[in-house]
């Protein structure tokens, strides 16, 4: 009846019966998430942490098996702090910063992600995917026991929608048959092959690549010692795969993918002889374990609209992207980061629902930026066609002899957050600052005297104010802001100076829950301030 | 003293690089290297130099110091 779509790596929330399933009329609930990945788990603490009740469904009673995505990025984990679950993370994942690429064997560049001073987190750490969301579980248990209202419900299938004007009626089956639950929002958080955008019947279009890869993650059990570096080989001579990554993890397991062409018999390569003939070749004679072991093949695609009506989609389930960048998880943290205050807006009555769509029009331009960066290295990387080779072919060679081809080679350009260029949230920029931090912009992170920047940032609005003083209170439409008032005196490395004031000698930024900038000046003006917090919930 | 540029000067590689492949879409072999051929001459032409257009085709032969 529930089956099992994938082994558990940690049951973490084993199948309850809920009071739910004993009412004769279905309850009502203000926001239920389809799904308990990183993505579905990343949305819940989002609206627990601002008191908003949420309710997650997954069909299955846990985390599952597998490294799967590995790489996360300096954002995600600044949204995950946000959440109070980066700490740990930062301290189990791998930190890299080096990166190296090879043609046919011989070193053609090596990159350096040249880490800046002052952020809390580094641009990426590597990590298995079972660990990122067993982290978020913890913290989401901590939430709950301090009064959080978030449930999560194992083995709760979603098997049908039927969406309304106002609410959505959510068919559930679970251990102990089926019932019946509404909700104002339904959250789909449910995966690339979302099962409820096909229950709406609603597109995901893009291209599908013609290539699949085989992952495998092993334990070197010989004394030998590899960098902790990004290597990727494009057409290794000991053939074992048109292309190849190591890529390191915690744990001492490493990373390995190779890609193994369209026409593959994928029965046979996951046989354990086979993989092992690959690794062996890639490997010499060097001694190891394997961990786990997948093939995969990708597609670019998104929805074209991730809101429909009183549906949401995020994560996988509204796009799709090549595993090239990290631009997966990664982007779907985004999304919730993005959607999650305004929700709670929403469903508070703060904020009308046409501020959800601005969720659409921004989270829409961070997919189509991320879809294509990762169709071009794809591209690169697996060239589609004989011209598109030969090009590939001789920006790898010219580039072991001349700097300026190293540009052009692109194994994967790694995921950096999304300015938000042209929302109609954002105010006109009030202040000639640095074009870093321009309403639209992630704010950078800066150390301070006592800790970092984003700390005192975010969960809800503020009012940043540098070498200026902005008000003791300021409340509109029902927003409250908090003022944070910090002077360069308090800027022991420069970075706030530099990611904030450029040639201006004050500033005060208006900054969104999610830690954008929605509006900046150089001195407080509350007319112009009052105006500018309407513009960014929507109002204006 | 001229000397060819070696070091990286195109504004957004990535932007360019998808520019260049994108010509070529749906082009057969023929036609291909026909642009190519075209393309040269044109960013020949706009060089001048001809001391730069040697260094040009030795760096293109991999002839390092040309």
């Amino acid at each position: 009846m529930l089956d099992e779509r994938y082994t558990l790596a940690y049951e973490l929330y084993p199948y309850e019966r809920s009071p739910d399933q004993d009412k004769d009329e279905a309850t009502r609930h203000p926001v239920v998430v389809m799904g308990g990945g990183p993505i579905g788990i990343g949305m819940a603490l989002d609206l627990g942490l601002q008191g908003i009740p949420v309710v997650v469904l997954d069909d299955h009673a846990g985390v599952g098996m597998g490294s799967r995505a590995i790489c996360f990025s300096k954002r995600c984990l600044e949204i995950a702090d946000r959440y109070g679950c980066g700490e740990p993370m930062l301290e189990k994942g791998v930190v890299w910063n080096l990166g190296k690429v090879f043609h046919k064997d011989h070193k053609v560049f090596e990159f350096n992600l040249l880490p800046e001073e002052g952020h809390k987190f580094p641009a990426f750490i590597n990590m298995q995917q079972p660990y990122y969301e067993s982290f978020q579980i913890e913290r989401l248990r901590e939430l709950q026991a301090q009064g959080a209202p978030i449930e999560i419900r194992g083995k709760n299938r979603v098997d049908g929608v039927e969406v309304h004007g106002d609410h959505v009626v959510i068919s559930v089956m679970t251990p102990d048959g089926p019932y019946k639950l509404e909700a104002d929002w339904l959250i789909g958080a449910d995966g690339a092959s979302s099962p409820l955008r096909n229950m709406l019947d609603l597109d995901f279009t893009g291209k599908v690549f013609q290539d699949s890869f085989l992952i495998a993650d092993i334990k070197i059990t010989d004394d030998v010692e590899f960098p902790t570096e990004r290597w990727f080989w494009f057409e290794p001579s000991h053939g074992s795969g048109a292309s190849t990554l190591l890529h390191k993890q915690p744990d001492d397991v490493w990373r390995v993918d190779f890609q193994i062409g369209w026409d593959v018999d994928r029965k046979e390569e996951m046989k354990e002889e086979n993989i092992r003939r690959r690794l062996d070749a890639f490997l010499g004679g060097v001694k190891y374990d394997m961990v786990w072991s997948s093939i995969y093949t990708f597609q670019c695609k998104r929805m074209e609209s991730f809101r429909s009506g009183r549906v949401l989609f995020t994560g996988d389930a509204a796009h799709q992207v090549s595993p090239f960048g990290a631009r997966g998880a990664n982007s779907g943290m985004q999304d919730v980061d993005n959607l999650g205050w305004k929700l709670g807006l929403v469903v508070n009555g703060v904020a009308d629902d046409n501020l959800l769509d601005t969720y659409n029009d921004e989270r829409v331009h961070g997919a189509d930026e991320n879809i294509m960066n990762s169709t071009r290295s794809t591209d690169f990387i697996t060239p589609k066609s004989a011209q598109s080779r030969i090009f590939r072919d001789a920006v790898l060679a010219l580039s072991n002899d001349y700097e300026f081809a190293r540009p052009l080679v692109n194994s994967g350009r790694l995921s950096v957050p999304c300015t938000y260029d042209g929302s109609s949230l954002n105010s006109a920029d009030g202040l000639s600052g640095p074009e870093r931090t321009r309403p639209g912009s992630p704010c950078p992170d800066a150390q301070l005297n006592d800790g970092f920047l984003l700390n005192r940032l975010g969960n809800d609005f503020v009012l940043l104010c540098i070498n200026t003083n902005g008000p003791h209170e300021l409340e509109e439409c029902g927003v409250n802001v908090r003022t944070v008032n910090i002077s360069t005196s308090d800027d022991p490395q420069g970075a706030l100076a530099e990611r904030y004031l450029g040639e201006a000698t004050s500033a005060v930024y208006l900054i969104r829950p999610d830690q954008h900038v929605a509006a900046r000046r150089e001195i407080y003006n509350e007319n112009l301030v009052r105006a500018e917090i309407r513009r960014a919930i929507g109002k204006e | 003293m001229t000397e060819l540029t070696l070091t990286a000067n195109i504004d957004v590689p990535d932007d360019f690089y998808a520019d260049l492949i994108d010509a070529h879409e749906s082009l057969s072999k023929e036609e291909s290297d026909a642009l190519n051929a075209r393309l040269i001459l044109i960013l020949a032409n706009h060089v001048g130099n001809r001391a730069i257009l040697k260094q040009a085709l030795d760096a293109a032969s991999l002839q390092k110091g040309g």
